[in-house]
């Protein structure tokens, strides 16, 4: 519970009172419930084997499924090392000394946090052509997921290296170091514990807007779902048109969920070590070109 | 320059299109959010695990899977609603799990003397958080709060993909049509944003200096 100051321990007539507003409250969302598979049911939409199509290896609808999901998590991974990587650098590039790079460097940090992610995807896929670059829908995609998720997470990497204690720092110079040691073998690895939740948390929201190469028709498992029921659609008509996109849309939302565990877990790990993980604000967290402008 | 003011019409209307999407999206967001918020710290066991439900899954499902239910998904139980209000509701409910948490950080927030005291003073629970908790918790949540809606004015550019005519549709749309001035359009679209972003985040900044509350 969260603020348990905020009501008093429930004697027995809240309690019933409680209970009744439960009661009537599950009965509502039932009801609801009961009403969209009566709709499902009447629209023959349940019917098992509409369903079985998703699990049945001879239609290759598991096996395209499974491949768009393979697509999706490569895009996903070479964007999470790229954005990472490059995060790193201009995060280290944005606390330099010398004017003449954190200027341009914050500049570019800005730059990709105020422009929705789905405008630099756009930018890449249909302007760049223009000027004869013409990108695949996987590197348009990637590359789109790169640029914004780097200056996240050049935000987050700084707010972690700034939240390492002063004394930290003063005592590697106090040593001898140089700048690039006392950033590499005293700031960085502290701070990369502590950053390491907002990191995890980060890494899923990117993961779950590889979903925007959709809208460009990357064959991730949107697209893919809508090819498959383009083609179904062809032979039988409207038929599995429901099936597909639940399916997709279900899988979608399964390994963001296995990975917001890991990232709760890291968080947890990270705390019960006493050491207090750096937080993110929600909105960094939204996805979709979110973040703070 | 001179494509931006000969296509001036178009960009005005996608401009006010992301507006619209906007403000009203916020709305919902706003509303269904501090509902949900309510319903997180309630005492009623029930109510708190429906809220903690809602914002677990929308917090994990990428926004356009949630476009992707609204507009494909709902005909399927005879509701037909058209492009523009099912990317309103997408993006409204899809935000309202955002803006209950920040609100929930916020409620957290509030010393617990305050509540408290509140109890102290025989204030049921809805009138502790309407009169004591809430009116603080929006203070201190104004710059997390004003973050998640500058992200969401960011998030409307999905519905690019979904039929409706706002400002980043205008990229793939005019890039195929004409074949010079491609820095004009990207530029039209990028300060569009802008314009919305930019004062929010200003307005957020004021709002947030005039009601602060030093602890």
């Amino acid at each position: 519970m969260t603020t348990p100051v905020l009501f008093d321990v429930q004697g027995p007539r809240a309690r019933a009172r409680a209970r009744v507003g439960s009661a009537i409250g599950a009965v509502l969302v039932l009801a609801i419930i009961g009403f969209v598979l009566l709709r499902l049911g009447g629209n023959g939409q349940l019917e098992p084997e509409r369903w079985a199509i998703l699990f049945d290896p001879a239609s290759g609808v598991p096996q395209a499924l499974g491949r768009a999901l393979v697509r999706t998590l490569q895009v996903a991974a070479v964007a999470m090392v790229l954005a990472t990587l490059l995060g790193l650098l201009l995060a280290v590039g944005r606390l330099s000394d010398h004017r003449f790079i954190r200027v341009p460097v914050s500049a570019v940090i800005e730059f990709f946090r105020a422009i929705p992610l789905l405008v630099v995807i756009f930018a890449l896929y249909f302007v760049l052509p223009k000027y004869g670059v013409r990108l695949s829908t996987f590197t348009a995609l990637t590359g789109g997921l790169v640029l914004y998720n780097m200056a996240v997470l050049a935000e987050i990497f700084r707010a972690g290296i700034l939240s390492i204690d002063r004394g930290q720092h003063e005592a590697g110079f106090g040593l001898g170091l140089r700048k690039s040691q006392v950033m590499t073998l005293i700031l960085l690895p502290q701070a990369t514990r502590r950053m390491l939740p907002v990191l995890v948390a980060q890494l899923v929201v990117l993961l779950k807007d590889t979903s925007l190469g959709f809208i460009i028709s990357y064959l991730e498992l949107l697209r893919q779902a809508r090819g498959l029921v383009e083609y179904f659609n062809s032979l039988f008509g409207d038929r599995y048109t429901f099936q597909l996109y639940v399916a997709a849309g279900l899988i979608y939302i399964l390994i963001n969920v296995l990975l917001s565990m890991l990232a709760r877990y890291t968080e947890r790990r990270t705390n019960r070590a006493g050491r207090k993980a750096v937080t993110a604000a929600p909105a960094d967290q939204m996805g979709g070109g979110g973040g703070a402008a | 320059m001179q494509f931006l003011i000969d296509n001036f019409d178009l960009f005005w209307d996608a401009f006010l299109t992301t507006l619209s999407l906007s403000l009203l999206a916020c709305l919902v967001a706003l509303v269904l959010g501090t509902v949900l918020a309510a319903m997180r710290v309630s005492p009623i066991a029930p109510l708190r695990g429906l809220a903690t439900f809602y914002v677990e899954t929308f917090r994990n499902t990428p926004l356009t899977v949630v476009f992707f239910f609204m507009i494909f998904g709902l005909p399927q139980i005879d509701f037909v609603i058209d492009f523009f209000t099912g990317a309103v509701l997408s993006v409204g409910l899809y935000t309202a799990a955002f803006v209950c948490e920040a609100l929930r950080s916020g409620i957290n927030s509030v010393s617990p003397g305050q509540a408290e005291a509140a109890r102290a003073l025989g204030l049921t629970f809805g009138q502790s958080l309407r009169e004591v908790v809430l009116p603080q918790a929006f203070r201190t949540v104004v710059p997390p709060l004003g973050n998640v809606l500058i992200a969401m004015v960011k998030n409307t550019s999905i519905a690019a993909g979904f039929s409706v005519s706002e400002l980043s549709s205008l990229l793939p749309r005019l890039v195929n049509a004409s074949a010079g001035d491609l820095t004009a359009i990207l530029v039209g679209v990028v300060v569009g944003y802008m314009l919305i972003t930019l004062p929010s985040a200003l307005a957020v900044h004021r709002i947030e200096r005039r009601v602060a509350i030093l602890r």
